[in-house]
């Protein structure tokens, strides 16, 4: 018959390792932050750090995203406790916003997501002049069309989506999106699960916008791309690095920082700007429609954008940096670091491939069409 | 069942070290690529402790294990409870609505979780706007409603196992204890509960995997600061460090395994009760 | 031999299943409802719910490709529930003949390596798996590969179909050994003892005596595991390459992708009622296993 003293053992035990975890954490946020070695002369902002009413911060943002010394500063700073809570994509934070989700302060949605949830009146709206630091930005990446005048956000990272070729594998020279119908590729690619992506490439192989609604183009790269299926061996949203790493492919359609992460354990890796022109992404900072805490929000916000702050996250994550100060902040801190930023094309890609890069643009009523072509071509036998 | 007569042969011995192989490998795979200095898992690349200490600083793992916890032993036990007496009621009694009841009980097991999870945040949000403003209460999204969540699933998995028990339950036995003077409490903690007591444990421990490891219906129930481990871990692997995860995993089977341990030393084992 | 008749007791009985009844219907099923409106309504040029009531996202599902979707997260289901069945019983057998103080030990076991994080247990799985993988290491080092474990070999490896059957059974196992458990193990073995002295062979008590009283058990594990089966799509994606789409990519995909919660709303409604259907015609046929003991 049961045992309840394994019972008793065990909770015993969970609930001491718990209390532990539970006890630990408030010193984590009281203890001095880590203090970034820079030497950036500290901005308007720093000098007049206003008192908050707030004592909270929720934020809902991708895990791993923001640096923790960025966090510890913070609460130093404003007294402030920062609740981070994690989701892994746009879709789910706009299914949880649109079902009714509340008490957010500041959340991380991508270029096109902000669109949607602007148009559906899901956000709060940002007055960039009560931002001491947006002037950090590099004019290029800011007024973006997904948000006008921005609105309602601030650029968070920026990337690129191209083709990470392992160049131990492949003899032929991959310069374009329709180089991967070549059948060398057989079996031989890792393609991102995001039907945007991939139908929007397959779209741009054509000729045609990549965001196109026309029922007739679409029929077409429904075709072409129900060809490209004998190349694809996985389809990868999560990490399309890791079978690239396994040599499982040959080379795949990856976002930059996949690239950049995949480089860095094997040189062989090379990411390629497609001639077609390659995707850009963004992700913003931004508020939700009526933040409990929106001063606190917004002094989360302005000190993003510091250069001592903006910074660590270059420091940190292996994206693309919208903050020309925080760039500059970080030549002179880590002058290594920034040199092999700059040279990497998946992390500073040269202005002429930028020049032709597409960002994916909400297609409202389209969506379903495409849906409905992806699990067609992807069910097709 | 203590006939020696009875205890499985050789044949069968082999067959559950295999069983029990296939459980365990991954499990292996996963402990061994904790201390690998490889962030992606895909060589071996050498050894290394930095994962751990990794996750010793990360408090937001720490707070992520505590509401795990928590969520996990609530709903195990209400669900228990809650499970066990439905599953008496239906097997035993006829009463109005109980084939709706029985109907109703695979539902949760049927819909597909984005759907429940989805559903169960538009009716939280929804309750909840209308109570604060009528009633002044301050209630949200967080513990509480991932709590209920985790109870609507995992109940008919307690509630389905007792009554695989259940089902040819001698009723004499019952009736014996009752004729000795037992009143009905004493003859169902006495009689009938350590009878069933197999199918309610076996039934809790799947309510407390369930509630352990999901991941789709507590995305939508969370509220702000309420991260359970799997929402956690799921963001973390997206990015890409998943040594961090294999470390924490592997101190969790460590902590599960030093209690067993304890328990089979420590603990004389409880008489057994013959079913 | 065993009374289990059900006797009328309104009270007893609405006493007994009313917290569940509660819980169910309040935290399930008013939400469900939601659902099924929304499952009538339009979906916005944003990905809202627009509510403008019409049969279409019920049309739309007729298509001949859903049928197919349908079909083959049957097959899915089938498979990792017979092979769960096949793996799993001489298990929870196993466990239940064994001395009653490992007894427990023996399930816990089943349900520690379940502890643990489910994308995590799959990547492991992933690694065993790959074509230059843990596996593939082994049996290359015990000389069969190249060699006699090639064809083998190749027909579970990452991103096959076998592959996906290997990480269902796994993540399904225990859904289907405790049910097994809990009713093999109240099994009377002076029944067997019975059989053997009248002379019949262990196989045919095991088929006459041990079968038909498990079989609650398996009832219940069956809809345990095929049941859930059918709306995965995790391990799919993750070990066969998400070369295809399965009921449960299309329910999410429509809500965390096309954003047209009325169409999602509406094949999982379809879903659910097929299931239900099913599921509810499977257990009045085997019943909950009593008529076939009494």
């Amino acid at each position: 018959m049961p045992s309840p003293f394994i019972v008793r053992g065990l909770t015993a035990l969970a609930l001491a390792w718990a209390a532990s975890g539970c006890q630990a954490s408030p010193t984590a946020v009281e203890s001095p932050a880590a203090a970034p070695d820079t030497t950036a002369a500290p901005s308007d902002a720093t000098a007049a750090a206003p008192r908050l009413t707030s004592t909270e911060l929720n934020l809902y943002a991708w895990s791993e995203y923001i640096p923790q010394d960025l966090l510890d500063a913070f609460a130093a700073e404003h007294g402030i406790r920062v609740n981070y809570d994690a989701f892994s994509s746009n879709e789910e934070l706009l299914a949880k916003m649109q079902a009714g989700a509340a008490g957010y302060d500041v959340i991380l949605p991508s270029d096109y997501m902000v669109t949607v949830m602007a148009k559906q009146g899901m956000l709060e709206p940002l007055d960039t002049s009560l931002l001491a630091n947006f002037g950090n930005l590099d004019p290029q990446f800011v007024d973006r069309p997904y948000d006008p005048g921005n609105a309602y956000s601030v650029p968070y990272q920026w990337g690129t989506v191209g083709i990470a070729v392992d160049t131990a594998a492949v003899s032929t020279p991959v310069t374009a999106w329709a180089d991967l119908w070549d059948p060398a590729f057989a079996q031989g690619l890792v393609m991102v699960d995001d039907e945007r992506e991939v139908i929007g490439l397959t779209l741009m192989t054509l000729g045609h916008d990549r965001n196109s609604t026309d029922p007739a183009e679409l029929e077409a790269a429904k075709a072409r791309l129900a060809a490209l299926k004998p190349n694809i061996r996985l389809f990868d949203s999560d990490s399309p690095k890791t079978a690239l790493l396994a040599g499982e492919v040959k080379a795949g359609v990856v976002w930059n920082g996949e690239a950049a992460l995949a480089h860095r354990e094997n040189p062989a890796i090379a990411y390629v700007l497609p001639a077609e022109g390659c995707g850009i992404w963004f992700d913003n900072l931004a508020m939700p429609k009526d933040p409990p805490h929106k001063d606190a929000a917004l002094a989360f916000i302005d000190f993003v954008l510091r250069p001592d702050m903006s910074m660590l996250i270059t420091r940190d994550f292996p994206y693309s940096n919208p903050n020309a100060a925080g760039l500059a902040a970080l030549a002179e801190a880590e002058p290594e670091l920034y040199a092999a930023y700059m040279a990497y094309p998946a992390t500073n890609p040269p202005a002429a491939d930028l020049a032709k890069c597409q960002a994916i643009v909400d297609i409202g009523d389209a969506l379903p069409l495409w849906d409905k072509l992806w699990t067609d071509v992807k069910s097709g036998e | 069942m203590t006939d020696a007569r009875h205890a499985p042969g050789r044949g069968l011995r082999l067959y559950a070290l295999l069983a029990y192989a296939y459980l365990y490998g991954p499990i292996a795979i996963l402990v061994v690529y904790s201390f690998n200095q490889s962030k992606f898992g895909v060589a071996w690349t050498g050894f290394t402790l930095e994962w751990y200490a990794a996750l010793w600083d990360d408090r937001f793992v720490r707070e992520a294990a505590r509401n795990t916890l928590i969520v996990a032993a609530a709903s195990t036990a209400l669900s228990t409870v809650i499970g066990t007496a439905a599953a008496v009621g239906l097997q035993r009694y006829r009463f109005p609505a109980r084939r709706l009841t029985e109907a109703s009980l695979y539902v949760p097991v049927v819909i597909p979780e984005v759907v429940m999870g989805i559903a169960m945040l538009a009716f939280f949000a929804q309750a909840f706007a209308w109570l604060n403003d009528a009633l002044g209460f301050g209630w949200r999204l967080g513990l509480a409603t991932i709590t209920i969540a985790h109870v609507a699933f995992s109940v008919p998995f307690v509630t389905l196992t007792v009554r695989a028990r259940l089902a040819g339950f001698d009723r004499r036995l019952e009736e014996a204890a009752m004729d000795l003077g037992a009143d009905e409490w004493r003859t169902f903690t006495r009689v009938t509960l350590p009878l069933i007591l197999p199918g309610v444990v076996a039934g809790a421990l799947l309510a407390f995997t369930l509630s352990l490891d999901d991941y789709i219906i507590t995305l939508f129930t969370a509220g702000p600061g309420s991260t359970t481990l799997p929402l956690r871990v799921y963001a973390m692997l997206r990015q890409a460090v998943t040594p961090k995860v294999n470390a924490l995993s592997t101190l969790w089977v460590a902590v599960v395994f030093a209690a067993l341990l304890l328990a089979q030393w420590v603990g004389r084992p409880p008489r057994a009760v013959a079913a | 031999m065993l009374q289990t008749i059900r006797e009328r007791d309104d009270l007893k009985g609405l006493l007994l299943v009313g917290p569940i009844a509660f819980w169910l219907g309040l935290f399930l099923l008013v939400p469900l409802a939601l659902m099924v409106v929304v499952s009538f309504a339009d979906r916005g040029t944003y990905g809202d719910v627009v509510y403008r009531f019409s049969l279409d996202n019920y049309r739309a599902l007729a298509a001949p490709e859903y049928a197919r979707i349908l079909g083959r997260s049957v097959e899915v289901a089938f498979w990792t529930t017979a092979m769960c069945m096949a793996a799993g019983y001489p298990l929870a057998y196993f466990i239940a003949l064994s001395p009653p103080r490992r007894r427990w030990l023996l399930l816990f076991l089943v349900l520690v390596p379940f502890w643990t994080n489910f994308l995590i247990r799959i990547y492991a799985w992933m690694i065993i798996l790959r074509s230059k993988g843990v596996l593939a290491a082994f049996l290359g080092a015990v000389g069969l590969l190249p060699g006699p474990a090639e064809a083998w070999f190749a027909r579970i490896q990452l991103y096959t179909p076998g592959a996906v059957l290997v990480g269902m059974v796994y993540e399904f196992l225990p859904f289907m050994v405790l049910p097994l458990y809990a009713s093999l193990e109240k099994l009377d073995l002076s029944l067997l003892d019975a059989a053997a002295d009248l002379g019949a062979r262990p196989w045919r008590a095991f088929a006459r005596v041990t079968l038909p009283l498990s079989l609650p058990g398996i009832v219940a594990g069956s809809v345990l595991v095929f049941v859930p089966a059918m709306g995965m799509f995790v391990v799919p994606d993750l070990m066969g390459g998400a070369q295809t789409v399965l009921i449960g990519n299309l329910v999410n995909n429509q809500f965390l992708k096309a954003r047209d919660w009325p169409l999602g709303a509406a094949a999982s409604m379809v879903m659910l009622v097929l299931t239900l259907g099913v599921t509810l015609l499977y257990t009045r046929v085997f019943g909950s296993g009593e008529e076939l003991v009494a």
